[in-house]
């Protein structure tokens, strides 16, 4: 690896920690603010002009709140929790794709950590990885109810990845590849998954709202029936970074979607677009518009929350296992059928 | 039998069709009426830039009148305090003196004159019985005190500002 490479590489490292911690700060300004929208409300308003100093104001009042470990508690497993909650949040983003490949004086700059040939894999293996923070932050906290919460949450989180991982095979089956730069390249244009997998993506986008703990799906943090789920006995910065590692799930998962069902940082037109802005110029456009879809995915995520009302647990166990796996497995042998007979009798 | 209002409504439960039972209709539904409320103009009140007019019977803090010539109006009659169901209020009467007639407009006067804001409810059975229109609750909210004893309001705080001032 050449250094200008290397140096490249750490500082879009750096870039995109900085853009996805600031994404998730101004989620919940926005998650405000469009909350308020959507209830005939102004939202805060007060910190700064239109309030858009309200997440520093946040983040100052939880560091400076009080920080309790509660007695009986584990404290070395007490602090992993929402550690490794955030972390398997950020490292997520590592294998995005967040544009086509840039050239700046004949050197070509890859806009994306890594490309590892098993991203989508890399990526399902660190979204599950995000229960053990739940599930030690519930069991190191020592309380009955916060386990209570810790298990719920785990338990969802399980369920829905074995349909989430189903509804990706379609796609995979058609896409040939693991690797998420292969398929957002493959979406060329206006190529989208989303079009030959309508099902898939309807699959994949209900269990992301499961997987991010987003209403309808966010039993994990009930406080009407679990107090607040395993987050019970955290304060201060550490339930921060509870409530914070869902934001930055909300932005990786998004990432995710628009990834490998909306085309990524494809639109139509880009070539004639790329033609005419010069090979610099052109992926920035395209990362622009990677962007636009991903906060429009998170949009949707808050549209939703302020629509559909909390499921019961058992409907929620329900639709995860009577209806979206059998409905994954049922688009799997769709998909194969329809490829099968394209590819054999040449539709 | 026959419903003698004809406004009863036989309740159907039918079975849900596909569609309903699918779920995503319905939801699409729900985010089109969000929707709709996202571009609705937001009916906050900035409180305290901005504060709503109280109609036009509010009953708020009680405050003694003056005529048109600046005299207290009120004569100690102890009729509020007799009509009121909180037993908030009390006075004291005094003999009007010579040299004080621009000051009360009849022979009797009240030199204290309190209510227990604590008590009061707010009913303004005060305000119907007054004989002289010297009593009415066309203030504001009573403010919040950190004391009980403040609560109390005399004639300092009840007593409408001079004509001329």
């Amino acid at each position: 690896m050449e250094t200008t490479d290397l140096i490249f590489r750490i500082i879009l490292i750096v870039i995109i920690f900085a853009i996805s911690l600031v994404v998730a700060m101004y989620s919940t300004y926005a998650e405000r603010k469009v909350a308020a929208f959507f209830q005939d409300r102004i939202g805060p308003n007060r910190a700064g002009p239109w309030g858009i100093l309200q997440p520093l104001a946040d983040g100052g009042k939880m560091f400076l709140k009080e920080e309790i470990i509660p007695t009986n508690a584990t404290p070395f497993l007490f602090i992993v929790g929402p550690s490794l909650a955030i972390l398997t949040a950020c490292i997520g983003s590592a294998v995005i794709p967040w544009g086509q490949k840039m050239i700046i004086g004949g050197h070509t700059f890859d806009l994306q950590v890594t490309d590892i040939n098993v991203g989508v894999l890399y990526i399902f293996g660190v979204v599950s990885l995000g229960v053990y923070g739940v599930m030690i932050g519930g069991w190191a906290s020592n309380n009955k109810y916060s386990l209570l919460g810790a298990i719920r949450a785990a338990s969802q989180n399980i369920s829905y990845e074995i349909s989430m991982g189903l509804s990706i095979i379609a796609l995979l089956m058609l896409t040939n590849t693991l690797s998420l730069r292969e398929i957002a390249e493959q979406q060329h244009g206006w190529h989208w998954n989303v079009l030959r997998q309508p099902l898939g993506f309807v699959l994949f986008i209900v269990c992301a709202f499961a997987e991010t703990n987003r209403t309808p799906f966010d039993l994990p943090e009930c406080e009407t029936e679990l107090v607040g789920g395993y987050h019970t006995e955290y304060s201060s910065m550490k339930l921060g970074f509870y409530l914070f590692a869902e934001y930055i799930n909300m932005f990786i998962s998004s990432a995710v979607m628009a990834t490998l069902y909306w085309g990524g940082y494809n639109y139509p037109g880009m070539d004639w677009v790329a033609a005419h802005t010069g090979p610099a110029l052109g992926p920035l456009i395209g990362v622009g518009v990677f962007f636009l879809k991903i906060f429009l995915f998170i949009f949707f995520f808050m549209w939703v929350r302020w629509t559909i009302p909390r499921f019961r647990y058992d409907q929620l166990m329900d639709l995860g296992w009577k209806i979206l796996i059998p409905l994954a497995i049922a688009n799997i042998v769709l998909t194969g059928l329809v490829s099968t007979a394209l590819t054999h009798f040449g539709f | 039998m026959e419903s003698l209002s004809n406004k009863k409504k036989v309740l159907e439960v039918k079975p849900l069709n596909f569609l309903e039972r699918a779920y995503l209709p319905a939801i699409m539904g729900g985010l089109a009426t969000t929707m709709k409320h996202f571009f609705k103009k937001p009916v906050t009140i900035s409180y305290p830039e901005e504060k709503r007019e109280f109609s036009e019977n509010f009953r708020g803090m009680h405050s003694l009148k003056r005529d048109e010539n600046g005299k207290e109006r009120c004569t100690a009659c102890g009729l509020c305090a007799l009509s009121c169901p909180a037993e908030a209020i009390t006075m004291t009467a005094a003999e009007r003196q010579p040299g004080e007639e621009h000051l009360y407009r009849e022979e009797k006067y009240a030199a204290v004159y309190e209510i227990n804001m604590l008590r009061c409810i707010f009913c303004g059975l005060c305000e119907e019985a007054c004989p002289k229109e010297a009593i009415y609750l066309d203030g504001d909210i009573v403010p919040a005190d950190y004391l009980r004893k403040d609560f109390i309001y005399g004639k300092d705080k009840l007593v409408e500002a001079p004509l001329n001032q």
